[in-house]
């Protein structure tokens, strides 16, 4: 049996992938002023990289690739969930979420 | 002597009296403070007391010292220094004479002090200045006697500024201190050269040492000896460092015969004779000795001529009978300045007290001039005060007479230099009954010159001790100088033969005794006959009067040309341009250097977290960027070999 992963479409191209989204996310990080929108970037970023750990594990025939691209989705989910609570407390004190305008260390 | 004799109960006991009324003193009934602070010397007494017979039974062992070591101080590569105590005559003789006045003036104190509020803070420090006075007496060497030195010195700093509302009593305290660290400087240096030279600081080791060597002489000695000569004059209150003893007298007057008569100032004497081998290697130090105490001697006599307060007088006479010591001392009569040392003891303290018993009863007021006529409104104090007026004059056969008689004589020994010294001291005595029969005729004869005061006598807690000190006074130079030296020889050596024969020895004292009697004519002629008579040589000298009134105006040039230059260069010099230009200065320097480079900085910290970003990605392209791209192969397409590429 033959898996379209392997089969079909070359390595390179996931590769290519991971790149493109990691760009994405860092262009996005960088450009957005949201602060959600820049959460999601962060997202963005994290996905690409699991991505191209998925491809290098599936190329060695090594599950420690896979292994820590669990971590990272667990990681990624404690990380929105503290990060989702810090973003409505700043919009509670601040009322903005303009990423420029929050630039101290106190609220 | 046969077995341990417990030397460390002597200090230790006035240490236990002062800790238990300087700690707990506050809150006890005032009836257990006197208890402790008496018990505390009495039993020291009794202590020195249960010692003494065996010095006096005529035993084979009797010349030889007791050392009780208590354990090493210091271990230092080859210098060893011992907790050690040493009881032999000579600390025996000073022993005896600081527990046993120091315990009377105790006694007297409780009178005098009855309604003061420190009275057991008083207490707590006199019986800390007994617990270093001993540990000084009887250290074993060098290191453990300059802890009950500096001791002694804090206890008289504490002592004089008891009274540290009063400005005056806190400055004199603080320039006893100071003047004394002078010659402290003095011992600590002489102790450096005695470490250098011998390796140890005891005093039995140096002295085998040097007589095991009579050909060493002068030199590295006299050095030696001079730095502790200098230490001797600060502590004894002798030329140049005397200044700080008249001030003294702003303290108690118990603490003026205690300390600044009878015990602490004789400190220095007590230091020369217990090291006098070294002196006697060093005749140039022994000499100077010699001239500094005769200096003294008649220089505060002179002093003492013209003083109207009553303490005054007293205390330059203590610096003037001090250098007698130092006199005799130096002409290495060591065992003739203990004796003086010792009758000086009981009679300066006696003077002291009766001088504190009329203070007392004329409230608080010590000038001479508003006393007067006090003989039949303190009899007691009178005849007590005689007695300590004919002693310090030198008149047979109070006790005065013995010693200074035999510090005359050995001074007139000693060559034509001797016989200088000796003329000084006749002068000197000849002013010494000038100036004690003025005090005597002004304080008790005549009219009253405050008749709005109505003098009382003082109670028996302080007429006792001045009774026994009269006592003392009148009986305590009957043993005669030469039972005295061969008593004291083991410690101070042999006394040198008088080589006269005994007619020119008495011809020597009926001298004495009649320059002595001449200036209680003198006095009793100016004072007691006549009184304007004394007004009337001053107003006819007036320079040579009021050179004497202000003292050789000692203090002010030191005043004007020390004190003041240190202090103009202290607010002016250091405080403007060492601390605030030099130190300020380099202080702002840096704190500015900090805020500047801080604020450059500053910029990378805007608090944007896309310029962080930036910052981020950024850097992490430069490092990709500097790991992927192949540098040797590109560089060398524009003709760039790396150091690997050249092979």
């Amino acid at each position: 049996m033959s898996s379209l992963l392997t089969q079909d479409v070359p390595l390179v191209w996931y590769l290519l992938l991971s790149a493109a989204l990691f760009t994405l996310g860092v262009l996005g990080f960088l450009i957005k002023r949201n602060l959600i929108t820049v959460f999601m970037s962060i997202e963005l970023m994290l996905n690409a990289v699991n991505l191209s750990f998925v491809t290098f594990a599936h190329q060695w025939h090594a599950v420690k690739g896979q292994i820590f691209v669990f971590f990272v989705m667990m990681v990624a989910a404690a990380e929105a969930a503290v990060g989702l609570a810090i973003i409505i407390a700043v919009f509670r004190a601040r009322a903005t979420l303009a990423v420029d305008r929050i630039d101290l260390m106190k609220l | 002597m046969n077995g341990y004799l417990h030397l460390w109960l002597i200090p230790l006991l006035p240490l236990v009296g002062f800790l238990i009324n300087g700690l707990l003193g506050r809150g006890l009934p005032k009836a257990l403070v006197t208890t402790v602070a008496l018990l505390a010397p009495l039993g020291s007494l009794l202590v020195v007391l249960g010692n003494a017979p065996g010095f006096f039974a005529a035993t084979a062992r009797m010349n030889e010292p007791v050392v009780e070591t208590f354990g090493t101080w210091l271990n230092v590569g080859t210098l060893q220094v011992d907790f050690s105590f040493v009881l032999d005559q000579l600390s025996l003789v000073m022993l005896l004479v600081i527990t046993g006045v120091g315990f009377l003036i105790h006694v007297y104190s409780v009178g005098y002090l009855a309604h003061d509020k420190g009275y057991a803070r008083y207490f707590s420090y006199l019986n800390l200045f007994l617990f270093f006075m001993t540990t000084l007496v009887l250290a074993g060497n060098a290191l453990v006697m300059f802890v009950g030195w500096e001791g002694v010195g804090l206890a008289s700093y504490l002592l004089i500024g008891f009274w540290f509302t009063k400005p005056s009593a806190a400055s004199a305290g603080k320039k006893a201190f100071i003047v004394n660290r002078i010659g402290d400087v003095g011992f600590l240096i002489g102790m450096f050269l005695l470490v250098a030279n011998f390796g140890t600081l005891s005093f039995a080791e140096i002295s085998t040492r040097l007589s095991a060597n009579p050909a060493w002489m002068g030199g590295v000695l006299t050095a030696t000896a001079l730095c502790l000569v200098l230490g001797a004059t600060g502590k004894s209150a002798q030329l140049p460092l005397y200044l700080w003893l008249p001030d003294a007298m702003e303290g108690p007057t118990p603490v003026s015969a205690l300390i600044h008569a009878a015990t602490m100032v004789t400190a220095g004497v007590y230091m020369i004779s217990r090291i006098h081998v070294l002196f006697d290697h060093a005749p140039r130090a022994l000499a100077t000795v010699a001239i500094i105490g005769a200096a003294t001697a008649l220089f505060a006599a002179t002093i003492g001529l013209v003083q109207t307060d009553i303490k005054r007088v007293l205390a330059y006479s203590t610096i003037s009978q001090l250098g007698y010591m130092f006199l005799g001392s130096g002409v290495a009569a060591y065992s003739a300045a203990i004796f003086h040392l010792m009758t000086h003891a009981f009679f300066k303290a006696l003077l002291f007290l009766a001088a504190g018993s009329v203070i007392h009863a004329m409230g608080d007021e010590q000038d001479m001039r508003k006393m007067g006529g006090l003989r039949t409104k303190l009899p007691v104090t009178f005849w007590t005060m005689t007695a300590g007026v004919i002693a310090i004059a030198g008149i047979y056969p109070f006790a005065g007479f013995f010693s200074k008689d035999a510090i005359l004589a050995a001074a007139f020994e000693q060559g034509t230099t001797g016989k200088v010294l000796w003329f000084v001291g006749l002068l000197t005595a000849l002013l010494t009954a000038i100036y004690m029969f003025r005090l005597w005729y002004l304080t008790f004869f005549g009219e009253s010159r405050s008749p709005q005061v109505h003098p009382h006598e003082s109670p028996l807690s302080m007429l006792g001790p001045m009774g026994i000190l009269a006592l003392l006074s009148l009986a305590g130079g009957w043993i005669g100088i030469e039972r005295f030296s061969s008593f004291l020889q083991p410690a101070t050596g042999v006394r040198p033969a008088p080589a006269s024969g005994a007619s020119q020895e008495l011809l020597l004292s009926a001298l004495a005794v009649a320059t002595a009697l001449l200036g209680w004519f003198i006095a009793d002629l100016f004072y007691r006959q006549k009184p304007a008579r004394a007004q009337a040589l001053a107003a006819s000298a007036p320079a040579a009067y009021r050179l004497l009134a202000n003292k050789y105006y000692v203090d002010q040039i030191l005043n004007d040309y020390l004190v003041r230059p240190l202090l103009a260069t202290s607010n002016y010099f250091l405080e403007w341009v060492v601390e605030k230009a030099i130190l300020g200065g380099a202080a702002l320097l840096l704190g500015g250097i900090a805020t500047f480079s801080g604020m450059l900085l500053q910029r990378w910290q805007s608090g944007n977290i896309r310029s962080y970003a930036a910052w981020l990605a950024t850097g992490a392209a430069a490092v990709l960027l500097f790991l992927i791209v192949p540098w040797a192969t590109v560089l060398a397409n524009f003709g760039i070999h790396l150091n690997t590429a050249g092979h």
